[in-house]
């Protein structure tokens, strides 16, 4: 194989980057939604980032799959998490579309209220159509740290999106 | 200049209704197909339980591949903790082995006892068979505390069955497929086992508190639980036989919570077992 092949494979497997941490995240045993003191939804800030800033790079389809995935994997009823992770890509579509000048600031905080959405619609489905008992505190703790750890996590993506798809909207 | 409603309806339609460049499927399509799924599943569509087996066959093995590096890891860090505190729990261990050592010849002399008199008032006692399973999946959840085993109806497992890890109850299976099952562990919040508080006998339910812990539920009044109480099956309701030992009575401010024989974060191998009456 030539150099420029190999360099090539290794060019659009870090093109399909994006995608392949989001089926990790969710075939994946360790995850960092259920860490115990500082537990956080690293797939919803995934689905996020990259939903508003290269909308491409993840399609609906394979977000709904990888929802019906993370539904087997942590035992929730089946569609529950697709149904979040594309209300999810709802919110950032409709903040792409009103965006003229991104900016991440704005963009974390239009983050916190679609996690309280898609949270709130989530537990209440479970609560009140599957009768699963669920610990408020935890919850709380995870919308939180969500909302604190997607900055730190859009910085850290806006970086490899500025080095391996050589583009930057911001 | 202000947005006005007919932007904001624009925005949304264009968000929900358009497909973006290289979208195969609408967004709003797949909403409706997930609220979809989400509804049969509620109602047990024979469909969606079959999409479910099907889906976790592949996903439990494939999950188990990709969480190959992250358990090694895990367990190397298990491993030389262990060694650290190795003499310590050596001589823990001693005093314990002193101890129980003693309390064995009254135990023997209790079960055959026990036994002989079981016999003269002809009650019913269990018997089980056992089978052996490897935890290939723990991933935790606060809203589903459960491990996914590699044996699966193939294997003879039935939903209900008492799932051990030595001689101590863990959970119990909740959902079969072919080859793989799913347990939920006594930390579940929506895990409720009948149990019995030992000195005093006291009949309770036990249910879990969704991280590590369990809660003694529903007791009359105060319980007059003195210092270390042991939790065990009470075998109401059939599904267990009694006296599996469960864990131990921790006192906290108004609940009295039971701290677990067995780290659930640390299953690797688990006992399945199915009781059925034999008469004596």
């Amino acid at each position: 194989m030539s150099e420029f092949q190999k360099r090539n494979i290794i060019n659009n497997l870090l093109r399909l980057g994006p995608l392949l941490i989001l089926f990790i995240s969710v075939l994946n045993e360790i995850d960092l939604n259920y860490i115990k003191f500082f537990s956080f939804n690293f797939t919803f800030i995934l689905i996020f980032y990259w939903s508003v800033r290269r909308t491409e790079s993840l399609g609906y389809g394979y977000i709904f799959l990888a929802g019906l995935i993370n539904d087997v994997v942590t035992g929730f009823p089946i569609g529950i998490s697709s149904f979040n992770y594309l209300l999810i890509c709802g919110f950032a579509a409709y903040l792409r579309t009103i965006t003229l000048s991104p900016n991440l600031v704005k963009d974390w905080f239009f983050f916190l209220f679609t996690i309280l959405v898609v949270n709130s619609a989530s537990y209440s489905i479970l609560n009140i159509f599957f009768s699963v008992d669920l610990n408020y505190y935890n919850l709380f703790v995870n919308i939180f740290f969500t909302f604190m750890f997607y900055i730190i996590f859009a910085n850290l993506f806006l970086m490899y999106q500025r080095k391996f798809f050589k583009e930057s909207n911001d | 200049m202000e947005p006005s409603r007919d932007d904001f309806v624009i925005a949304i339609r264009s968000a929900f209704l358009k497909k973006g460049t290289k979208q195969r499927f609408s967004l709003l399509a797949l909403l409706f197909f997930s609220i979809l799924l989400i509804v049969l599943s509620k109602f047990n569509f024979t469909a969606i339980n079959y999409l479910k087996l099907g889906i976790n066959e592949v996903v439990f093995r494939t999950s188990f591949i990709v969480s190959l590096p992250e358990k090694y890891i895990s367990y190397s860090f298990y491993a030389i903790e262990e060694h650290i505190d190795l003499y310590k729990d050596y001589n823990l261990k001693k005093e314990e082995l002193k101890k129980i050592k003693s309390e064995k010849y009254n135990v023997n002399f209790l079960e055959a006892e026990n036994k002989r008199l079981k016999k003269v008032l002809e009650d019913i006692s269990s018997s089980s068979e056992e089978i052996i399973a490897k935890v290939i999946i723990d991933k935790q959840s606060p809203f589903l505390r459960s491990i996914i085993i590699n044996k699966g109806s193939k294997n003879e497992i039935k939903k209900g069955m008492a799932v051990l890890s030595d001689s101590y109850l863990v959970g119990k299976v909740i959902e079969v497929n072919f080859m793989t099952s799913r347990v939920l562990l006594l930390s579940d919040l929506n895990s409720k086992i009948p149990v019995t508080i030992e000195p005093g006998g006291i009949q309770s339910i036990l249910s879990g508190n969704g991280v590590s812990d369990g809660v003694i539920q529903y007791t009359k009044g105060k319980m007059p639980i003195n210092g270390e109480g042991v939790v065990y099956t009470s075998g109401t309701g059939g599904l267990l036989k009694s006296g599996i030992p469960i864990g131990k009575i921790k006192h906290n401010e108004n609940k009295n919570n039971v701290d677990f024989f067995v780290d659930f974060s640390q299953l690797r191998f688990v006992r399945i077992l199915s009781y059925s009456e034999e008469k004596n």
